[in-house]
């Protein structure tokens, strides 16, 4: 796909996340129904709540809350951008093992080809069930197994529900790879390749540069969504598997369509993996089915090696 | 001047002598410990210029043989504390000749275990930052914390434990003054009054009664860093006495070697006799059936529960083309083998028992490897890598150079302590003290105080009058 066009469609989904999230995304609401009348109210207007209902509300008591367009830095990235909640939702239906998620975030953090902060898994949920393509990002739990363990909180939870890592304070003890269940977390054993993108300014938020002896994983790109962009990997899926957006808003896209978190999960049964280990994943998955193409079809993207170590973990089922 | 009874000038003139001295084979030893440290201190330099990558670590065996050496060396550290600990608050007889080699064990290997804590760590150069931005929520904090307090226990322990002979060497005459100078000042005037020594007698039971809770708590607190994380083989309930045992039944094991080696090299076999090695043999070998105990209940339930996850870790031990010898190993011989051997009176010997012991150490040290590798092996969603050295640990040279040359150091440490502290103690520890004797002079002291009052009292209300 062209570069044109896929800005062309970003922009479109801008335009209808956007409209559809006035009042919340880029401006909210100070203290409704919390403080006290406004003296000589001005102009009422309409905003849309996140139930879907119209509300009325004095103009003098919105405030723009655009924020910056820079990606935060120091104390300002334990933040988190104002009333968000970030969230995923991937349909396994979709996913051909094309690896171009993988390829476009490590384009977009400046990783090696060996380091994978997104992969993708061959999965089969039973004997009985036909395999499916599986890509794993990190899971931004809202109970997060790695938060909990880091002894000098370089890792840390954000109010918009982004699990970051500030690899300027991490010591590379490595004891929250060793928590995840997931296993999201991948150590820079070597230092990152040389390239433009390697002098920028740090920020938690880009994770760009990466430092040699310091745990890197997906960061959710909060820096891209700052700027209204979606991660990565969600503008590099050839298929659109992979869903991104705002909880609150109730709004995902994946770059071609945008729908409702709301409906897709539950029209959908939309499930999050090992649920029952309490760590209350933000990414969600939509089950294989209605697929149309065999899972053999992504094979082909697999080196021999790769190939055959695939099929032969399928055959552990 | 300190007073000597004859027995303990006997033991002076033995050992003073010992420790300014060096035989020829010492010195050889010394160089063979020289060698491996120093191929220690070569893989040290390449690890820091290299990077981690040296290493055989990857991204889900993130933490190797530096880990398995770590909860090793804390573990052999339960010798001094728990051993001496428990043996000198039930005022048993027989410890003093082996309890100063204990407490040295403690102390060294409490020194050097978290040294391979810190080769496991990305960013040395970082260290600081556990001081700056510790969160009290991580069990690495909680680590820190224990081992710490714990290192300086064992060694004003150790230290306390030592005063009365650094008295007697203050007043015996070396050749080098230094050495009497360094004496006295550690000797912090012990005279051998009666009022020294119950105070001495008193820090000690408060040492030991303070040290062995403390022990319990490092080992417990070094299981969770493992029982906290939600994986197969680690979260489990009973990590942390389990490894407490284990580190009991570790120690036990070593300080049998030691004093081995100490009766064989330095011609103690006046001062540790059989009975020591029977009475420790016979504690190691209650150890070793507890911990046994633990080890069949841990595998059992899981394997009985056969949650996939579990099974897919008990498969890879009971693999014979994974880690199944290994396992046999650790789990069968190191277990059984002492237990026979030492419950078997016809089988029980000075050399047999050391022989048992190192067999169980070892045991206990792959152990520990297979508690940490194959775990780590087996994330909750099965590993799909393709890199071979990411799905399969295995240690490089230079963990290996590491790893031996860490060993080498707690030898070489113990020669040096050995030159400074007779490895036995030479004044023997007063054990006469009568507590309740005591306890009905302090009554008396307090009863002449209150009547001292009220006769006070009385007095003022008359004036009053």
């Amino acid at each position: 796909m062209s570069e044109v066009m896929k800005s062309h469609k970003r922009r479109n989904f801008l335009k209808t996340g956007a409209g559809l999230a006035i009042g919340l995304g880029a401006i909210s609401i100070n203290g409704l129904g919390t403080e006290p009348p406004i003296k000589d109210a001005g102009k009422k207007i309409k905003v849309l709540m996140p139930d879907g209902s119209l509300a009325e509300v004095d103009e003098k008591s919105l405030s723009t809350r655009t924020g910056s367009m820079q990606p935060a830095k120091g104390p300002k990235a334990k933040e988190g951008i104002p009333g968000r909640k970030f969230v995923m939702v991937i349909d396994l239906g979709k996913c051909n093992n094309a690896r171009k998620c993988i390829e476009g975030c490590q384009k977009g953090h400046n990783l090696d080809t060996s380091q994978e902060w997104m992969t993708v898994h061959l999965r089969k949920d039973n004997h009985q069930s036909e395999p499916y393509w599986f890509p794993k990002p990190c899971y931004h739990c809202d109970n997060p197994p790695c938060v909990k363990v880091c002894p000098v909180g370089a890792t840390y939870k954000r109010s918009d529900g982004c699990v970051l890592v500030d690899v300027n304070r991490c010591i590379g003890c490595k004891f929250c790879m060793s928590a995840c269940p997931y296993s999201a977390r991948v150590f820079n054993w070597e230092p990152p390749p040389k390239s433009s993108e390697a002098n920028q300014d740090y920020s938690p938020e880009t994770s760009v540069p990466g430092q040699v002896g310091t745990v890197g994983k997906c960061d959710f790109c909060p820096d891209r969504s700052r700027q209204g962009k979606l991660p990565y990997c969600v503008n590099s899926c050839p298929m659109g598997a992979i869903y991104f957006g705002d909880m609150n808003e109730d709004a995902i896209s994946n770059g071609t369509e945008t729908v409702s978190f709301k409906e897709l999960i539950n029209n959908r049964a939309g499930h999050r993996i090992l649920e029952e280990l309490g760590t209350y994943p933000s990414v969600y998955y939509l089950p294989p089915v209605d697929k149309a193409f065999s899972y053999e079809r992504g094979l082909k993207n697999l080196s021999e090696e790769q190939k055959k170590k695939a099929l032969e973990n399928l055959s552990k089922y | 001047m300190m007073e000597l009874d004859q027995k303990s000038t006997r033991a002076l003139k033995f050992f003073a002598p010992q420790m300014v001295t060096i035989s020829k084979s010492g010195i050889f030893r010394l160089i063979l410990l020289l060698i491996f440290i120093v191929g220690g201190i070569y893989a040290l330099l390449v690890q820091i210029i290299e990077g981690h990558v040296v290493t055989g670590m990857r991204d889900n065996v993130v933490w190797g043989i530096y880990i398995v050496n770590f909860i090793f060396f804390i573990g052999i550290s339960y010798a001094g504390a728990l051993i001496s600990g428990i043996l000198h608050l039930l005022r048993v007889k027989w410890r003093t000749p082996i309890i100063r080699i204990a407490e040295i064990i403690t102390v060294i290997s409490t020194f050097i275990g978290p040294i391979y804590i810190l080769l496991c760590m990305g960013r040395l150069d970082r260290l600081h930052h556990l001081a700056v931005f510790g969160r009290i929520q991580s069990p690495i904090i909680w680590d820190v914390l224990a081992i710490s307090t714990y290192l300086i226990g064992s060694i004003i322990f150790l230290y306390l434990a030592s005063i009365r002979d650094m008295a007697a060497l203050r007043d015996y005459p070396f050749e080098s003054k230094w050495r009497n100078g360094v004496y006295k000042f550690f000797a912090v005037n012990y005279r051998g009054t009666s009022r020294q020594n119950r105070y001495l007698d008193r820090a000690l039971d408060t040492m030991s009664a303070i040290i062995i809770p403390l022990a319990v708590l490092v080992h417990s607190v070094l299981a969770w860093i493992f029982g906290m994380t939600l994986r197969p083989g680690w979260h489990s309930t009973i990590f942390a006495p389990y490894f407490v045992v284990a580190a009991v039944f570790s120690g036990t094991g070593v300080l049998i070697i030691a004093l081995w080696i100490f009766r064989r090299f330095y011609n103690l076999k006046s001062y540790i006799t059989k009975i020591h090695f029977n009475y420790l043999g016979i504690i190691l070998m209650i150890l070793g059936a507890l911990y046994g105990y633990f080890t069949f209940s841990e595998y059992l339930t899981s394997w009985y529960g056969s949650e996939t996850w579990d099974m897919e870790v008990l498969y890879k031990l009971f693999d014979t083309s994974e880690y199944w010898w290994w396992f046999f190993f650790a789990a069968f011989i190191g277990v059984l083998l002492p237990i026979i051997v030492i419950l078997i009176p016809k089988f029980r010997n000075i050399n047999s028992i050391t022989a048992v012991s190192v067999i169980a150490v070892a045991a206990l040290w792959v152990k520990r490897y297979l508690i940490i590798i194959p775990t780590l092996e087996t994330p909750l969603l099965p590993l799909q890598d393709m890199r071979s050295e990411y799905i399969r640990y295995s240690p490089t040279l230079v963990e290996w150079l590491l790893t031996f040359s860490g060993v080498a150091t707690f030898f070489l440490f113990f020669f040096l302590f050995s030159k400074l502290v007779p490895i036995v103690p030479v004044v023997k520890a007063d054990d006469s003290v009568n507590y309740s004797q005591l306890r009905k002079t302090v009554m008396k002291r307090i009863i002449k105080r209150k009547i001292k009052e009220e006769k006070l009292k009385e007095a003022k209300k008359i004036e009053h009058l």
